[in-house]
Order: C-alpha cells, then structure tokens, then sequence
C-alpha cells in the first residue's frame, strides 16, 4: 500500500530531475532541432509523399488525389529518360575527372613552390567558389560568346579554329569548365592539407636517395593521400549528380530539348520552372526523390568509411 | 681509405625551380583572365575579345544615377533596394547561424546529453547530403507556413542549409578550448548560458568571425533560393536581377552586365583580400561542394 502511494512522488521527482539535468541541453540545441526539422527532415519525409501524389499547379495545394506509382512509372517510360541518364552520366564523369585531377595537380604544384606564391595560387582557385554563381557564369557566358565578343575564339584562332557560339555548338565542353574551375579548389584544399601533413621526413629521405621529383609523387605522395582522393571522389560525385546550378545559369538544359539537360535540372525544370506554365511537384518530387535516396545512402557510407565513431566520441569531462 | 667516396651524384631528371610556378600559372590563367575582364569591361563601352573598343567611360553605371535611361532596368526593382535586400539577406543569414551553430556546436562539445550521438551523426550526415535536392518539398513547406515570397522564409532556408556545416566547425572551435576556463565560472555559480556567452564565445572570436564571414558570403551570392521562392519584384535580390538581365537574350549588352556584376561582385572581392586566411583555413577545415 504504502509502496503503490509513493510510486508517483518518486516518478515526479525523477521527471523533474531528467529536465533539471537536460533543460540546459534542450536550450542550447532547441533553436538547431527546429530547423533541422523543418527545413531538412520534413522536407526528405513530404519529398517522398509527394512523389505519390498528382500535385501540380492545376490541382492547387488542396485539389490533388493520391496516384500511387503513377509518376515513377511515367518517369521511367519518359522517351526522354535516356537520354538524361546519358547527358547525367557525362556530365558527372567528365567533371568528376577534371575535379579531381586538376585539384589535385594544383595541390601537388602549390605546394612544391614558396609558401607565399602557393598560398596565392590557391586563393586564386578559391576565388571562382567565392564568387556570386550568377557573375561566374556571366563571365563564362561572354567568354564563350559569338563574335566579336567571345575570349575563346580569340585564343583558337592560331590554330585555324572557326569562331562560333560555343553554348551552342559545344556545349558540354563549357559546362565542364565552368563547373571544373568551380570544383577543382574542393580537391585542392583536402589535397593541399593532406599533403602539408606528410611528414617531411619522407620526402628528404628520398632526395638523398636520389628519387626524381616524379618518382617522389608516384611512390610517397599520392599511396599516403589515397584516403582523401577517396573522400573527394565520392563525395563529388555526389554533389555532382545533385547540382545544376551553373547549368541552370549557361545553357539551361539547351540547346534544343534536353541537349544538355541532367536528372537534377529535369526535376528542377518539372516542379520549379518551365515553359508549359503547369508546375509538377509531384512528378518533379518523384524525381528528387531518387537524387535524395541516392545523397542519403551515399552519405552514410562516407559516415562509415571516414571513422564516424571517432568523430563523435562524448566530450571527455562533463560537469553537473 | 679511397672506398668512401662521394656517392656519385644521382642521374635523375630534376624539375627546375621554375617548372611549378610556370605549369599552375598557365593553369590559372583563365581564371586570371575572366575577372579581369570583368573589371575592365565595366569601364568601356564594348569589348571584343580582349581588345576595348571605344575610350574609358562610366557609361556602363549609369544604372546607378539614371536607370530610366537604360532599357534592361526598365521594368526591374531599383538597384538600391535590390542591395538592400541582398545585404539584409546576407547579415540576416550569417547572425542566425553564428547563434543557432555556436549554441548547438557549443553543446556537443561540453554537454553529455540523451540522443546526442544519433543528434550529431544526423549532423554529418546532412553536411554531405545535397540538401539542393529538396527545393521541391521545401516549395510546399514555404507555402503552408506562410513564407513564400517573404525574405525571411529563404532566409530561415539558407540558414538551415549552412547549419550543419556551421555546428561541426563551432563544435570544432570549442573542442579546442581548455575546460579550465569555464571550469572556473561554473563551480562559482554561473549557469551554463551566462558561461557560454561570457566565457566561451569570447574564446571562439576568430571562429565566429570566419564563420560569420563565410556565411554572409554565401547569403550574399545565393542564387537558387531567391530564384525559386522569392519570385516577385520588391523582394528580389541582386543575383535574380543579373541572372534577369543575362537570361534576356543571345545579344546582350556586356558593358552593362559586367557593370551591375561588378556592383555585385564587390564587396565579395573585398572581404577576399581581407580576409582570405580566414576563409582558406575555414574552407580546409570542412569544405561544403
């Protein structure tokens, strides 16, 4: 009897010690929490109930009916849906290819010259990613321009090039470039802190052994940053299968239909902006919602591979 | 005594000393090339190729004292509010997340609490995610707040976008801080919110200062997001407006653009050379794209 009588006053004061111990917790992640939430879990959560859905401009916010796969199935048999997987995959190999290399060519340059001209190179390659994407692309756009303006037909004339409209006759080569000098300075600043690491040891050794500079590369440098190429690798091609902005910005999918269009900016164009006026959330969110799947499972790979639980280790001294 | 001789000086192929410097700044040069031609394209009335054609003008600026004068400002905002709209936006996003990341990375850094590893994978875990991919859903989650078309909706967006870069690095900043400067405060009675900012914010002044820099940077060039959610006039920012002008057609008047670009471009320039070290260092510690 007197047992049950108690039970309750020991649950309160046991309530009340849980929050007297975590209210300082809540406080300082509450504001985080909120945003997270509403700004991230949500929207993976309703990504995917919307790509089940007809919602579009026609049906308004209250009109539309559930559709189950109907929008997945239309996705798939889209006459157009090969080839954006195929402008999808040039596009992220090609960038991806010159990303890393030439991220990791200036690495390797900067930092086998004086500190201070290093440094400033590698400013420099900051800069395109420092720079607002509209005035980036805007400086591409003219230099790709048709004569009298473009720079790049001014640079091949040498050697007998024909000046042309490059958005429009080559336009994967400007796209790789614009999105190439954007990208490379990710691969150089991992490169760059990786190789600085590197105890200097190695590479005097070596010297006096009387390796060439090549060799030293070969055989110290690139086997001791193999783990950062492989960060870099992924988690580019991820970020790569998922952007469009610069695309957006220099040929908008052109020229013609879809000459230039990547999985990302269809669902972009579908659900966000089109011609046709009728704005397709849930055919657009179907197709976003295999970009999250895919930037979901991708990044809790790299959670795995990179040491997660080392990462994450409880603060070391802990007060009331 | 003749066996120790001198090892015979390697045959090996040697870089020159120069090779480096000669090899990145051919690499560069495009990068070199394009702003500045930004620069000088500003300041004449056309350029074709690398060549000006025409004498040095302010012509191009025109748009700044007399916008009625130039067709493509017509039916656009005003570029005074435009910048005041791309700076509120900027400092707007750069305080909320100093605030809500220095709280939070502040708590995974000195507070033992329920959930706090699941709260922190989730953390990395959504600093790769491309949250680019959720524009869509977040369409619908504007709306029925009551955001949409309204700078502060985009402006909560974008903040929650750089947050989880923003909390690792404040988590980052505040693992490097001794335990014995709050040590100190908390067993003389201070509570932990006085402590965090009287003790230990001042300790992370040049975290915040990166951190607050690169955020307002990143508010100040965001594109897609006022692209996508603002999309009437009064609350436009200056990328819509460029991005406006360029997407007009194939024959555009590139003095104009570079103008407005350079306009828009500056004060990013400036806080470069200012503050380049700290950018680099924060970009190294935890690079985003």
């Amino acid at each position: 009897m007197a047992r049950t009588e108690a039970l309750p006053v020991h649950r309160e004061s046991y309530a009340a010690a849980w929050w007297r111990t975590n209210a300082t917790a809540l406080l300082f992640m509450g504001p985080a929490a909120v945003l997270v939430a509403v700004f991230f879990i949500a929207p993976v959560a309703i990504t995917f109930a919307m790509s089940f859905t007809d919602l579009a401009t026609s049906t308004g916010l209250s009109n539309w009916t559930w559709n189950g796969t109907a929008n997945y199935q239309r996705m798939f048999r889209s006459a157009f849906v090969w080839t954006i997987l195929g402008n999808t995959l040039v596009y992220v190999s090609l960038t991806l290819a010159f990303n890393v290399l030439v991220g990791l060519g200036v690495a390797l340059l900067s930092v086998h010259m004086d500190q201070r001209s290093g440094g400033l190179f590698r400013a420099l390659w900051l800069l395109p990613r420092l720079s607002p994407s509209v005035v980036y692309a805007l400086m591409w756009t003219w230099a790709a321009a048709s004569p009298p303006f473009g720079m790049i037909n001014y640079l091949v004339a040498p050697v007998g090039l024909e000046p042309r409209f490059w958005l429009q006759s080559d336009p994967w080569l400007i796209i790789i470039l614009v999105n190439g000098f954007v990208g490379a300075s990710f691969g150089m600043l991992v490169f760059t802190s990786a190789i600085t690491a590197i105890p200097q040891d190695l590479f005097r050794a070596a010297r006096v052994d009387g390796a060439s500079a090549w060799q030293i590369v070969r055989r110290i440098t690139l086997p001791l940053i193999k783990w950062p190429i492989l960060f870099v690798l992924i988690y580019q091609t991820m970020s790569l299968i998922a952007s469009y902005e610069y695309i957006l910005l220099t040929t908008d999918g052109g020229p013609g239909l879809y000459g230039t269009e990547v999985w990302s900016l269809w669902a972009f164009h579908t659900a966000l902006t089109n011609y046709y006026g009728n704005l397709e959330f849930g055919y657009g969110a179907a197709m976003a919602a295999v970009l999250v799947v895919m930037g979901l499972v991708i990044s809790l790979v790299m959670l795995r591979v990179f040491r997660f639980g080392q990462l994450v280790a409880e603060p070391k001294v802990e007060v009331g | 005594m003749a066996a120790i001789a001198a090892p015979a000086p390697a045959r090996v192929v040697r870089w020159p000393r120069t090779l480096p410097y000669a090899i990145l700044a051919l690499a560069s040069l495009p990068i070199a090339v394009l702003y500045v031609w930004l620069f000088y394209s500003a300041f004449f009335p056309s350029v074709h190729g690398f060549t000006p054609i025409g004498g040095f003008t302010i012509d191009n600026w025109r748009f700044l004292w007399d916008p009625l004068s130039v067709p493509q400002m017509r039916n656009r905002p005003a570029i005074v509010p435009l910048t005041i709209n791309t700076f509120i936006f900027a400092a707007l996003t750069s305080v909320i997340v100093l605030l809500i990341s220095s709280m939070a990375g502040y708590a995974f850094s000195r507070l033992r609490f329920p959930g706090r590893r699941p709260f922190l994978a989730g953390i990395l875990l959504l600093h790769s995610f491309p949250s680019v991919t959720l524009l869509i859903a977040l369409f619908v989650v504007l709306r029925t707040l009551g955001l949409y078309d309204r700078l502060i909706g985009v402006i909560l967006v974008k903040a929650a976008f750089e947050l989880p870069f923003g909390i690792w690095i404040m988590k980052g900043f505040f693992d490097t801080i001794p335990w014995d400067f709050e040590m100190s405060a908390l067993v003389d009675g201070a509570g932990r919110l006085r402590t965090w900012w009287r003790i230990m914010l001042p300790q992370v002044k040049p975290g915040l200062l990166a951190l607050g820099l690169l955020s307002f940077v990143q508010g100040w060039n965001e594109f897609l997001l006022p692209f996508v959610f603002m999309p009437s006039g009064s609350q436009q920012t200056l990328s819509t407006l460029v991005r406006g002008i360029l997407g007009e057609g194939r024959f555009v008047d590139y003095g104009l653009l570079t103008a407005v670009g350079l306009w828009y471009v500056a004060p990013v320039l400036v806080i470069f050379v200012v503050a380049q070290k700290q950018l680099m260092r924060i970009y190294a510690g935890g690079v985003k794209g």
